[in-house]
């Protein structure tokens, strides 16, 4: 359908009446009373329990697997193998998504699947994986990114060539990419500058953590549908490539979505999903897997670790004249770590003529990554904010001012060809010199770390639809997930669209049969996108109740306009006629044309980008090494704050989600390639004593491309963290830390190598 | 895990009855914080769990000559709304407060938090400075021994078959004496000690120190009672001299390992840094005693 909104624009002066309010989410009491329905809460009627077998190896050849015990056993129903799932050429998307949820022809990485069992019990199910014996050949393995570019490393996959090198390569590499990204002249750039700065940093992988696990229930039918019920952050990308690695049609998969405990880039694909539908098939029954938290840990994604070297020059005024990077980017077993978008925006905050970056992605024997709010930027960020600190320090400007002279600004161009439109980062960096943190002055033994982000915000299709009750409420609905509360920012939208009050509204999520495609809910893009499609629906709806009232009133559709929700005649030449509201009208669809609704689907575009800035105070014990965070702002721009709890939100837990990034968590690995830490025990994530209140300002620079100009907030907040409290230790203890994470042991190493250490 | 047996005794006989009777292998379950644990990661595979927490002589805290009996299944939670108690052991409970959270605290008890020998554990390092007793009962009667005699490695105690700790005793407090518990973690709660010490010292009327007890946890496969420790600050006015020397004792007796909680250069640094630091709290507290 054509839309009406192809071209709105932000309109400055609108007056908002619901937009820019903090009302009570509608699917928030839900939550605190228990009663709403997770991944894990779903049972059906003959229901079985799904359990997953998994390599104890890094690496090793998969000869054997003999599941005649398993399948003996009292009370089990079906077993799974490579062999029920077809064999997808290796190396193209469908292969590596198949392989890594079921192991083919090698284990990559300790957690690995094998095989699957599903039975009565889950204590059946657990006992059944102990009888499937698996013929393993070990395999030398290879966890450092570094080491596995290395001549000689462990190959992971033998079909592997480097994309983006030239010339024809004879041996296989675990080098998956090579990308250069340049502009202007580097050599000339740093032959301008009066200071030239360096560093070379590394990162390790953390987790996304989010609370709920993945769980889901899958229902196959004998004539070849398949129902899922999952925690995802894509219906109807989960339903494609299931049905691309199961062979089977998508319109015969159905997708319906739980409630959401987290996401944050770490359920936009598929893991237990397929297996419980193959095991489902092959029982006949329906078939619940829930991961443990043990198995989040092993086997779905974290972030990439990563080793940069990073060059910058300036002039004396502070002036940044070169910037030069050599990046190193691991993806875990199978390629999609999205690492493009570190080159892309580790420099994107400052106007730059002269960039060169070379990247690499790599593949290892560790599970493979997947997105994490700015995948790929925040560790990248964690190197180049400390050497912008660095140049200020050596001009001799303020932090704030040296980033305010460098700062991108509408009509810059950026590496990746994008010329911006209006951008808010002057502004927010202007906001955050004013703010009480930034004019405080800095307590005795503190240190105190600026630093910035940004994120390139993201939009593409997306569907929707709104609907008005014969009582004149309205229900909307959205093919894309709630993974942080749009739908009541969806709800805030349509009220103020429609002149009613936001209690009148609900939103709905769709499963794969009700709404066209959207991309996943990732990127920050669904308030933006949703917003878009669910605007455009609402101005719909309002053009139909607008002919409503003309042709009742026996009056041209050009005679009547629609405020504050209700339909009037524009001027009294029409026709003297009392105001209809929404309620009067759709009392009388039975009697017209039937229901009033909206509908849109759109390839969304004009996500506007974000920018932030983090200031961060902290304290260094002197004698463990032990950082404690002491304050904490985050200043950024939202372009429209359309539920500004809801943002606030996500500038805090951004933030905490990059403290814990920055202080404690990683993946650490044994000798035998094993993953040592996979709990929250000793993989920590932070405790709400951990932190201080986050602060927050939210700057308002509006997206010239939506209504109410809006931008996505759910990226940027976690993009300045790492350097923003590397900057903070720095200026503490008088040593920039390199080494993520910035853990105790690491820190009091510093201090005794510097002889800073002290009781 | 077939048909796994639960039993909640009303009293010790009973209890003893059950775990001498019992064939396959038979579990005290206290808290249960560890226990449950353990048994849905499939660590132990117990065919019966004999619940202690309805025998009243386990659940109570008593004075005793001057001192306190507490039962080995008092929750944390209840030793920590004791106020008697929490007066004359702060040290013993600035361990047991650490021990998980307030829910945790409500169900984990002291018992389970010795008998599980987690050499991390953080109760154990100020009992053990603190000088209790636990008295053991068991097929072959009743015995008390030194707290630090109960681990002997992680997660082994020196328990027989079917003994049961029942609680555990504090001597009466001398005058000018204290005692203190810190650890070290990574985070601020809900995390495991890197290393825990425990000081409990006594002074003279002049503020010599004529008697201490170091413990250190986490550094060694049980907590360590440190002699050579107390020795650097008994006959000293506790100075930084003597707190020189006690972090060095400290570091000096560590025998950690290099994991992932913390590597062996980190444990022994912190351990002469944190003992420095408790004694600094424990000499506060024997001179307002
Ligand atoms: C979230 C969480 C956080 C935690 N944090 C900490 C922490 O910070 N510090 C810390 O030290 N611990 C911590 N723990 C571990 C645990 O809570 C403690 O060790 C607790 O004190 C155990 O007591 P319990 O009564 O629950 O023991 P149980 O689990 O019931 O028993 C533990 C073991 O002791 C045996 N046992 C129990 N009582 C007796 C008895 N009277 N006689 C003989 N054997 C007995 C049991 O058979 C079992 O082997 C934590 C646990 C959780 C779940």
């Amino acid at each position: 359908m054509a839309t009406i909104l192809e071209d709105s624009k932000f309109n400055p002066d609108q007056k908002l009446k619901v937009v820019g309010t903090n009302p009570v989410k509608h699917d928030g009491p839900d939550k605190v009373t228990g009663r709403a329905k997770f991944g894990a809460d779903m049972y059906l009627p003959g229901m079985l329990f799904g359990k997953i077998l998994r390599s104890p190896h890094a690496h090793a050849i998969l000869k054997s697997i003999d599941t005649s015990a398993a399948e003996a056993l009292p009370g089990v129903n079906a077993v799974a193998t490579r062999d029920d799932f077809p064999e997808l050429q290796a190396g193209t998307p469908g292969g590596d998504l198949s392989r890594n949820i079921m192991a083919r022809e090698k284990v990559l990485y300790d957690g690995h699947p094998v095989a699957a069992v599903a039975a009565t019990s889950e204590s059946i199910a657990r006992r059944a994986l102990k009888l499937i014996k698996v013929e393993y050949e070990i395999l030398p393995h290879v966890i450092d990114p570094v080491e596995a570019m290395q001549p000689g490393a462990p190959i992971l996959h033998s079909h592997l060539r480097t994309k983006g090198v030239e010339g024809a390569q004879d041996t296989p590499t675990n080098v998956v990419e090579r990308l250069v990204c340049e502009m202007g002249d580097v050599e000339k750039g740093f032959a301008a500058a009066d200071f030239i700065v360096e560093g070379e940093y590394d990162s390790k992988p953390m987790h996304q953590s989010y609370i709920e696990p993945q769980g889901c229930v899958a229902s196959a039918s004998q004539d070849g549908q398949i129902e899922l019920y999952c925690c995802t952050q894509g219906i109807h990308v989960f339903r494609d490539r299931i049905g691309e690695i199961l062979k089977i049609d998508s319109a015969k998969i159905r997708v319906s979505q739980s409630e959401m405990g987290g996401g944050f880039g770490g359920k936009t694909s598929p893991y237990a999903e397929p297996v419980a539908a193959v095991l489902s098939r092959k029982s006949a029954r329906p078939v619940k897997i829930v991961l443990t938290r043990n198995e989040v840990f092993r086997c779905t994604g974290p972030v990439s670790a990563t080793k940069s070297k990073i060059k910058m020059g300036c002039t004396k005024d502070g002036k940044i004249t070169a910037a030069q990077a050599d990046l190193v980017f691991q993806t875990g077993a199978f390629t999609g770590s999205m690492f493009f978008n570190g080159p892309w925006a580790m420099f994107t905050r400052y106007a730059l003529d002269n960039i060169h970056t070379v990247a690499c992605e790599v593949v290892s024997n560790r599970p493979k990554v997947n997105a994490f709010r700015a995948p790929c930027v925040p560790q990248i960020v964690f190197g180049v904010e400390a050497l912008v600190s660095e140049m200020a320090n050596k001009v001799g400007m303020d932090q704030i001012d040296f980033r305010l002279k460098n700062a991108a600004k509408e009509g810059d161009t950026t590496v990746f060809g994008q010329t911006f439109e209006r951008i808010g980062f002057v502004e927010t960096l202007e906001a955050a010199k004013q703010t009480d943190h930034y004019k405080s002055k800095l307590p005795e033994g503190w240190g105190r770390g600026v630093s910035t982000g940004f994120w390139f915000n993201r939009d593409g299709d997306t569907t929707g639809s709104l609907t008005i009750t014969p009582g004149g409420s309205v229900t909307i609905m959205v093919g894309t997930s709630d993974v942080a509360g749009s739908r009541i920012s969806l709800s805030m939208m349509a009220a103020e669209e429609l002149g009613v009050p936001v209690e009148k509204v609900r939103a709905i999520l769709s499963d794969t049969a009700m709404m066209g495609n959207n991309r996943v809910t990732a990127g920050s893009r669904t308030t933006y996108s949703a917003g878009m499609v669910i605007v455009d629906s609402a101005r719909q709806a309002i053009a139909e109740m607008c002919r409503r009232a003309a042709e009742i009133w026996g009056v041209p559709v050009e005679g009547v306009e629609f405020v504050d929700g209700a339909v009037h005649p524009s001027s009294s030449n029409v026709g003297e006629f009392e105001p209809m509201s929404i309620a009067e009208i759709a009392a009388k669809t039975s009697v017209s044309h039937g229901a009033i609704s909206g509908h849109t689907e759109m390839n969304v575009t004009g996500a506007g980008p974000g920018f932030g800035v983090h200031l961060v105070d902290c304290e260094v014990d002197r004698g463990t090494g032990r950082v404690d965070i002491k304050r904490y702002t985050v200043i950024e721009d939202a372009g429209k704050a359309i539920h500004p709890l809801q943002v606030e939100g996500q500038y805090q837990g951004g933030a905490i989600q990059g403290v814990g990034w920055a202080l404690n968590e990683e993946y650490i690995y044994g000798e035998d390639g094993r993953l040592q830490n996979p709990g929250f025990l000793d993989y920590r994530i932070p405790v709400a004593s951990d932190v201080p209140m986050v602060d927050t300002v939210i700057v308002e620079v509006p997206n010239p491309r939506h209504p109410y100009g809006l931008r996505g907030v759910g990226e940027v907040p976690v993009t300045p963290t790492l350097g923003a409290v590397g900057n903070a230790i720095g200026d503490a203890i008088g040593i920039r830390p390199t080494s993520l994470p910035m853990s105790p042991p690491k820190i009091l190493k510093l201090l005794k190598d510097a002889g800073l250490n002290t009781n | 895990m077939t048909g796994l047996r639960y039993e909640a005794p009303e009293n010790l006989n009973a209890a003893m009855a059950l775990l001498g009777g019992a064939e396959g292998s038979a579990r005290v379950m206290a808290g249960g914080t560890d226990l449950i644990i353990q048994i849905d990661n499939e660590m132990i595979e117990p065919d019966l769990l004999v619940d202690i927490k309805n025998i009243k002589e386990m659940r109570s805290i008593d004075q005793v000559d001057g001192g306190y009996r507490v039962g080995a299944a008092v929750t944390g939670m209840e030793l920590m709304e004791h106020e008697g108690f929490c007066a004359t052991w702060p040290g013993v409970i600035e361990g047991v407060s650490l021990i998980g959270s307030i829910q945790v605290k409500g169900r984990a008890t002291v018992g389970g938090n010795v008998c599980n020998s987690s050499p991390a554990a953080d109760s154990p390092p100020p009992l053990i400075a603190a000088g209790a007793t636990a008295t053991i009962v068991g097929p072959n009667g009743s015995r008390d021994i030194p707290v630090e005699d109960i681990a002997v490695g992680p997660g082994k105690t020196s328990l027989a078959k079917g003994e049961i700790v029942v609680a555990f005793n504090f001597a009466k407090r001398p005058a000018h004496s204290g005692e203190a518990y810190q650890r070290f973690t990574p985070r601020t709660e809900m995390d495991i000690a890197v290393v825990g010490v425990g000081v409990n010292l006594t002074l003279d009327g002049d503020g010599t120190c004529i008697a201490a007890r170091v413990c250190l946890g986490a550094v060694a496969a049980t907590a360590l009672l440190v002699d050579e420790a107390a020795a650097t600050l008994i006959g000293t006015k506790v100075d930084e001299a003597a707190l020189d020397n006690l972090a060095k004792a400290a570091s000096a007796a560590c025998r950690p390992i290099d994991d992932k909680r913390g590597t062996i250069e980190f444990r022994t640094d912190v351990a002469g840094v944190l003992a420095r630091r408790v004694a600094l709290v424990a000499l506060e507290r024997a001179r307002k005693n």
